[in-house]
């Protein structure tokens, strides 16, 4: 399989002699990986070893090991009662929102830049709406709740000045989910555009004049051309974020929902994160992230097999 | 190689439709500033739009002000600094062994990581792994638990991959060692590659926030995600709870310039950074 130049094979040979373990030959790159090596196994592998406390009454004192085993207890008791079985509705209603309103938007929106054709003004069109992806959310939660606020909000000036009664949007749970799926398509479009915008540079610039030779207008020219281009990467992007559907927004959610809207913007992450360290409830919400967990992992999987099924390359 | 001349009722209607998506991604960056240096007897008047009134630098020297602010700041700055040159070196020498075509157990490897990316521990598992080795309240926490992300590895790895075998063989005969052939041949040619990644990891120190929530307690030790946090619930809380009617809990303009505060770091750094990122989106599109 692997060709290495001839020289270097011959002087591995003669190495091989008095260097008979493979790990004695390899040790310094063993040496570069052993860090994060070590990383992954302590913040990953132990974790995922430390799921078994959704099946045990964790309690200090004892440890994960010695703790005693409670088996299914936690997981029957997460769905004898509403809550958990609203918090998962909640998690894949917000997912979809976003994914309807979020999925195309990059879409179309990297399909007008690729239009644009006055160089400057598209940079800059780019600069600016790549921007809020590096703005954390805290920040964008306080922007949005700024902005929004009954008693100052700009949005709310603008409503009375129409004549309306200001609106309560953050304590409101009718429009709650629609604020976090518009802050989420103000932080993430323009970002999300780059990789349409990637994928249409490789489109043959021949195809377009001989598109424009034959009449066909910039619609038509966008419809034959520049979507299939896209084809590919539009489908693996979709089965990723299918893959993600359980990640509804932790960070976002955890900065803007208050008390008055859980019921509509309580997500199993929330719930984990409220739960689990404000009340201190461990074995319940590892119950909690585990059900996550699993349900992710074979819904990436899936994604995975059905982008090398469609002839594509896997996610990963 | 120009397809089209005739600027048409289309080109209008898009250059239209993109500079309003623009606008609307900076007024209300622009609102923000704007209220940051406004007075409060405009503020509650609602009479800012984009351009301040009664224009003073009073919340920004309120915000500067806080004690807190600088020993938030200076975290951060810790954090960003210190977890980016632990996440690059050792997501470099990790991306470098597994590019080797010889080492023999680079694929096994390769599924140690990417297995962590289909399958996660959760929260709570993670939190009491920080816990016992007695990292809460550490800045190390913040650091520690999201030093290596595989994806990054991945992309780094790609990029090695990508080069030409030839450039080292020289090197090789000569005897050079692994370590000498990633510092002298790797790294130089690797440069914008390796920037755009420790950019990606910089950033997400510096806007991480729910770790920091989660492992610290200590306000000596807190972040100023956190700080900022705080203060926007502040005026979150007085908003819901009193209808609106009593939101002086924290004044509109100090959030204002505690937010403004926080983000001017990034607006920085961002027009130097920004043609890297979007390489590094590349790289991910191309080989991910």
């Amino acid at each position: 399989m692997m060709k290495t130049n001839s020289s270097v094979v011959t002087r591995e040979v003669k190495l091989t002699k008095w260097r008979s373990s493979k790990l004695l030959k390899y040790w310094d790159l063993y040496l570069m990986l052993l860090p994060a090596v070590i990383l992954i196994l302590l913040f990953k592998y132990v974790p995922m070893y430390g799921v078994i406390i959704a099946f045990k009454d964790y309690n200090f004192m004892a440890g994960v090991w010695r703790s005693d085993w409670v088996g299914l207890q936690y997981f029957r008791e997460l769905f004898t009662f509403d809550e958990f079985p609203r918090v998962v509705r909640n998690t894949v209603i917000i997912s979809l929102m976003k994914l309807l309103v979020g999925f195309p938007i990059p879409i179309i929106l990297a399909l007008l830049l690729n239009e644009l054709k006055l160089v400057k003004l598209k940079r800059m069109v780019q600069t600016i709406t790549y921007l809020p992806h590096f703005i954390s959310w805290v920040i964008i939660g306080g922007l949005a709740i700024d902005m929004l606020s009954p008693s100052s909000g700009i949005i709310n000036r603008i409503i009375e000045m129409l004549g309306f009664q200001p609106i309560f949007f953050m304590s409101d749970e009718g429009l709650f989910r629609w604020i976090l799926v518009g802050s989420d398509v103000w932080k993430e479009a323009g970002w999300g555009a780059i990789i349409y915008l990637a994928a249409l540079l490789g489109i043959n610039e021949e195809l377009y004049q001989a598109a424009t030779v034959d009449g066909a207008n910039r619609f038509r020219q966008i419809w034959h051309i520049s979507l299939p281009g896209l084809k590919s990467t539009i489908i693996i992007i979709l089965l990723l974020r299918i893959g993600y559907i359980l990640d509804a927004g932790f960070e976002q959610v955890l900065v803007m929902y208050n008390p008055t809207v859980y019921d509509v913007a309580d997500i199993i992450d929330t719930y984990v994160f409220r739960v689990g360290l404000g009340s201190m409830q461990f074995g319940l919400t590892t119950a909690a992230g585990l059900f996550k967990s699993v349900i992710g992992c074979v819904l990436l999987i899936l994604a995975n097999v059905f982008a090398r099924k469609m002839g594509e390359e896997g996610i990963f | 190689m120009k397809r089209n001349r005739r600027v048409s009722l289309f080109s209008y209607v898009n250059i239209i439709v993109l500079s309003l998506l623009s606008l609307s991604t900076v007024l209300p960056l622009l609102h923000i500033v704007a209220k940051s240096l406004s007075s409060e007897t405009y503020l509650l008047a609602k009479e800012i739009w984009l351009w301040p009134k009664g224009f003073n630098f009073a919340s920004y020297e309120y915000v500067l002000s806080y004690k807190q602010f600088y020993i938030s700041f200076w975290n951060s700055l810790i954090i960003t600094v210190v977890g980016t040159v632990i996440s690059m070196a050792v997501t470099i020498l990790a991306a470098f062994s597994l590019s080797r075509k010889n080492f023999p157990t680079k694929r096994a490897f390769m599924l140690f990581f990417i297995i962590t990316m289909f399958f996660s521990g959760g929260l709570i598992p993670t939190y009491l792994v920080v816990k016992q080795l007695e990292l809460l309240n550490t800045l190390w926490s913040v650091m520690l638990p999201m030093a290596l992300a595989p994806f990054n590895l991945i992309l780094i790895r790609n990029y090695f991959l990508s080069l030409p075998e030839a450039l080292e063989e020289s090197a090789v005969m000569d005897g050079a060692s692994n370590l000498r052939v990633l510092v002298s041949i790797y790294l130089p040619l690797s440069l914008p590659t390796i920037a755009t990644i420790g950019m990606f990891y910089a950033v997400g120190y510096w806007n991480s926030f729910f770790q920091a929530m989660m492992y610290i307690t200590d306000r000596d030790l807190m972040p100023l995600q956190v700080f900022l946090m705080q203060i926007v619930s502040n005026s979150k809380t007085g908003d819901m709870t009193t209808g609106g009617v009593l939101s002086e809990l924290t004044p509109e303009s100090t959030t204002a310039a505690a937010i403004i505060c926080v983000v001017f770091p990034i607006l920085c750094v961002y027009p130097f950074i920004q043609k890297y990122f979007v390489k590094g989106v590349m790289l991910g599109a191309v080989k991910g």
